[in-house]
């Protein structure tokens, strides 16, 4: 129903928050990716979040790259500029928007093509710096907007649509964030409301680098058995190529699992996903440990979700740079241009 | 005695060091042009360097010009051949008449000589080893000490070199001592052993004035912190990294807030040039002035970037320092081989604001407009440097800022202005100007938020891929570019006293070159009328300068006569009216050439007129 523009009517009893906004103030326009797409289940934790954290909407300065994932900011906080750069550059420019204005909130949202791939080095660099940001990956293992390709975090030996083994080995971008020094790293899946929203919410409150890897499985291209981001493989659909406009009319996701267990769930086009819930004693401070227990995790093919490390003390870039308080894009020119005395001692000194 | 007679001239030469990147010697080669100039007499230091960190050929060139001609001149008349590596090559260049100067403590056999040259010999590693037991000290105050022989053999006034190595040392004050003590060595060795003065003077002048001695690079990343840049995003390259680095040094010391030691800018060293110039362009969409300095290459890599900034129309400011290139070797030497790539740069039908400053000066007071061109168009400014202008010393006008003067930070609607009802549209051209509105993120509730995105928007920035609003958006694009035009710094004109159907354009670093070039061609018995391009899209007079001509040469130093294709592109001009003049080797352009290339062609025409006369 994309074509249809959103109907503003709601419910004169909507709950509200502590700035006296609703839900609906969190939205943005009709979703135009695939109906049942675990991205639209993400974009409804964002809103989600940050109706329930009572942020001023337009605080938010919501900047992506390109792909399915990087579209997704259109669909949520409509009051807020939103920025749909460059394919894997979202971090740099979310880098240099956070530099002239340190006082918004800065949402990085981005795909495992757009991070894993092409934007790797942005990705890793942003994390370096320590780029006060929730950045999240939408993540499904697959190029969505062109048709199925495999992405950098799909797994070695899991199968394309088209019925391609994959034979490269699998980028498992929250261990590299780890590894970068995130002073946050999380990863949930979009099914699991319970889980992500308060990681999103804990990710924006975070000062520093926040990376949140979500899986997020793509119901059109990775949505088969043999793939991991999904089990079910239909082998008939890898034929199908001249049939993909047509898209299964699904419900979005939603599992619920109880803490320290792990649950294979069935999505409800027959996939599944095996997802492990964090033992309670799991120690959220220690770097190195998080990187070994997700080493060990995948090894047995179980993806590891949940907030895996903070660092609750993190101090972001522009503490790094010493920047004032003010917002830089706030000075003028009487904080900026030293005028003509200091350039006639410049010049003195030039001669 | 040589068979050319010596050359006899006082403050009027070319003097050319030949010495081993990584000697030390660049320090005491720039205190001697330093002197030059103390003396008051006009120098143009240039400094010809390999890709390489020690041990490849450097040359440093000072050209003495009391007449005040600092462009290259090519020839050498003083050869200070410090270089065994290159020392037939530099003996070969000596004009006839000319000087050599050489480290004679190991002999050369009488062949290695040219017999129409003034040879002179100083034992300089004999002395050093004399003087000296540490092996980096013999090689340092080596270069002091031919220095101090050069004050003996050129007439020099030794009191202004010591005054200039007391500055260079202040602060480590136990140098000064044996820096003095090892110019006296070679000022003495040379009086007591050589012929002094050689036909080569310096006399002390006055024809320097107030102007200063700066590079480029230095210059425009004052112009920056001018200009209220607060950030800077840059990837090294030469040889634009010297730029980023300036404008580290300027902020540190005019960019801090004294009360909190808090600093008002933001410099980040990316990882390469696209998350440069993504910095810059978020920046500037966050309602910052900020900038990147690159070079050629950078520039490739920012392509896609850069035409994201000129259709989501955000401000950036990118410093060119142009260089020859690819890869490593000739990216140590001078061009100005980018001006079709950035004034045309990215994909889809792009075109984009440049500026050819021709010196410091200019380089400053451009690298300040920039960002104001930047605010007002919302669109990338290039300031397109070379390496020439950009490394070398110049001697340029003292900078002058307007006290008075309040940045132009364009289209910006407020958080008030919002309140109040007015109306928004992010691609709106409500002045007719092709220049929209704009608002900072976070700037009200609930009015003014839109999504930046590449083409596929309406005027209101609402998502869409109608053909219609595209070539609606892409025209209004076109209305912004024209408004530039008469924004941006206007071309110079300088007629000849003659009435003439002769023009000549030309633009950057050419200036000076060009400047000295017109006199000798004038010799020539020729009129030239000049035009100086300083800024793209070219203003009217660009046009009429054209139509005013029979034909014009365009004097550039690339192969591809790049600013003449884009006149006549964008002027629509026949390619027959504009003659190119092409130097590309690397080396900076000199008045011999451009006379030669000009003048000559010209004497042609002179010769078929008389005949057709006759």
């Amino acid at each position: 129903m994309t074509y249809l523009a959103k109907p503003k009517f709601h419910h004169p009893e909507l709950p509200k928050n502590a700035l006296g906004y609703t839900h609906r103030d969190y939205e943005g326009t009709v979703s135009t990716l695939c109906a049942g797409c675990g991205h639209d289940s993400i974009t409804g934790a964002i809103i989600q979040a940050c109706f329930e954290l009572s942020i001023e909407p337009h605080r938010v300065a919501k900047i992506s790259g390109i792909g399915c994932s990087s579209k997704t900011p259109t669909y949520f906080l409509g009051n807020s500029h939103g920025f749909n750069s460059v394919h894997g550059r979202m971090p740099s420019v979310l880098t240099g928007a956070n530099l002239a204005n340190r006082d918004l909130i800065y949402l990085g949202v981005s795909g495992d093509g757009d991070s894993a791939s092409i934007g790797f080095g942005q990705f890793a660099h942003a994390i370096r710096r320590g780029v006060n940001m929730a950045y999240i990956v939408e993540n499904n293992g697959v190029y969505g907007l062109t048709k199925g390709q495999f992405s950098a975090t799909a797994d070695r030996g899991s199968k394309s649509k088209r019925g391609v083994t994959n034979t490269d080995n699998s980028i498992d971008l929250a261990a590299i964030a780890l590894q970068l020094g995130a002073t946050f790293v999380a990863r949930s899946f979009s099914g699991d409301k319970q889980q992500l929203i308060p990681i999103i919410k804990a990710a924006i409150a975070h000062k520093g680098a926040a990376f949140i890897d979500v899986i997020s499985p793509c119901v059109a291209f990775n949505n088969h058995a043999g793939s991991t981001k999904s089990f079910d493989f239909v082998r008939e659909h890898n034929e199908a190529v001249n049939r993909l406009d047509f898209m299964p009319s699904r419900m979005p996701i939603e599992i619920k699992y109880e803490a320290g267990t792990v649950e294979v769930v069935e999505q409800h086009d027959g996939s599944k996903l095996a997802l492990r819930k964090l033992a309670a004693d799991y120690e959220l401070n220690d770097r190195t440990a998080a990187l070994g227990f997700l080493q060990q995790q995948a090894a047995k093919g179980q993806i590891v979700t949940g907030l895996l490390y903070v660092d609750a003390d993190a101090e972001d870039l522009h503490a790094h740079l010493k920047t004032v308080d003010v917002p830089l894009n706030a000075l003028t020119e009487k904080d900026l241009c030293p005028g003509q005395s200091a350039l006639d001692k410049i010049n003195a000194g030039l001669r | 005695m040589p068979t050319a007679t010596p050359i006899s001239r006082v403050n009027d030469f070319v003097i050319r060091f030949a010495n081993v990147n990584g000697s030390g010697s660049a320090s005491a080669n720039e205190m001697f042009a330093r002197a030059v100039m103390r003396m008051g007499v006009p120098v143009a230091p240039r400094n010809i360097f390999p890709s390489n960190i020690q041990g490849l050929p450097t040359w440093y060139e000072v050209r003495v010009s009391e007449a005040g001609h600092m462009g290259a001149r090519g020839g050498t008349d003083f050869m200070v051949a410090m270089n065994p590596q290159t020392f037939d090559k530099d003996i070969a260049g000596i004009e006839p008449g000319g000087y050599l100067f050489y480290d004679s403590t190991k002999p050369y056999p009488a062949s290695k000589f040219r017999d129409d040259i003034t040879v002179i010999g100083m034992p300089l590693t004999a002395i050093c080893n004399r003087e000296y037991t540490d092996p980096r000290q013999r090689q340092l105050f080596k270069n002091i000490i031919y220095i101090g022989a050069l004050t003996a053999l050129l007439d020099m006034d030794v009191k202004v070199v010591e005054q200039l190595i007391g500055e260079q040392y202040k602060g480590k004050d136990k140098l000064i001592g044996p820096n003095i003590k090892a110019l006296h060595i070679g000022r003495d060795y040379a009086i007591l052993n050589l012929q002094c003065p050689i036909g080569l003077r310096l006399k002390n002048a006055d024809k320097v004035g107030d102007r200063i001695f700066i590079e480029g690079n230095n210059a425009a990343a004052l112009g920056a912190v001018y200009g209220g840049a607060t950030v800077c995003a840059w990837y090294p390259i030469t040889p634009s990294s010297s730029l980023a680095d300036a404008f580290t040094r300027h902020c540190a010391k005019l960019r801090v807030d004294p009360a909190t030691g808090q600093a008002k800018y933001a410099i980040i060293q990316a990882e390469d040039e696209l998350a440069s110039i993504g910095m810059v362009i978020g920046a500037g969409w966050n309602g910052a002035r900020a900038f990147t300095a690159t070079s050629g290459p950078g520039i490739s890599l920012m392509q896609e970037f850069i035409g994201l900034s000129y259709f989501a129309e955000i401000p950036a400011v990118i410093f060119d320092v142009q260089r020859a290139g690819p890869s490593t070797g000739m990216p140590t030497r001078t061009q100005q081989c980018d001006v079709i790539s950035c004034a045309y740069a990215s994909h889809g039908d792009t075109k984009h604001v440049l500026l050819f400053p021709e010196d410091p000066t200019e380089s400053f007071e451009f690298g300040a407009l920039a960002f104001d061109l930047a605010d007002r168009l919302q669109t990338p400014i290039f300031v397109m440097l070379d390496l020439d202008i950009g490394m070398n010393h110049h001697l340029s006008k003292p900078f002058v800022w307007d006290d008075a003067k309040a940045y132009d930070r364009g289209k910006v609607m407020t958080a008030e202005e919002l309140e109040a009802g007015k109306e928004f549209g992010r691609y709106l051209d409500v002045d007719g100007d092709g220049i929209p509105y704009r608002t900072y993120p976070g700037t009200h509730p609930t009015k003014g938020s839109f999504f930046t995105r590449g083409t596929s928007r309406d005027r209101y920035a609402k998502y869409t891929e109608e053909g219609a609003p595209y070539v609606d958006n892409m025209q209004r694009l076109m209305r912004k570019f024209d408004t530039a035009k008469d924004l941006v710094p206007r071309p110079l004109i300088a007629n000849s006293g003659k009435p003439t159907k002769y023009g000549v354009i030309y633009y950057g670093s050419t200036a000076p070159a060009m400047d000295e070039a017109i006199a000798m061609i004038e010799g020539r018995g020729h009129a030239l009328d000049r035009m100086r391009i300083r800024a793209f899209p070219f203003h009217s007079s660009v046009n009429s300068f054209v139509a005013d001509h029979d034909f014009v040469f365009v004097v550039e130093q690339n192969r591809d006569a790049q600013l003449r294709s884009l006149i006549v592109n964008e002027c629509a001009i026949d390619p027959a009216r504009l003659m190119p003049i092409l130097h590309y080797d690397g080396t900076p352009i000199t008045a011999r050439f451009i006379d030669k290339a000009i003048g000559e062609h010209l004497d042609k025409l002179k010769v078929k007129t008389m005949k057709v006369t006759s």
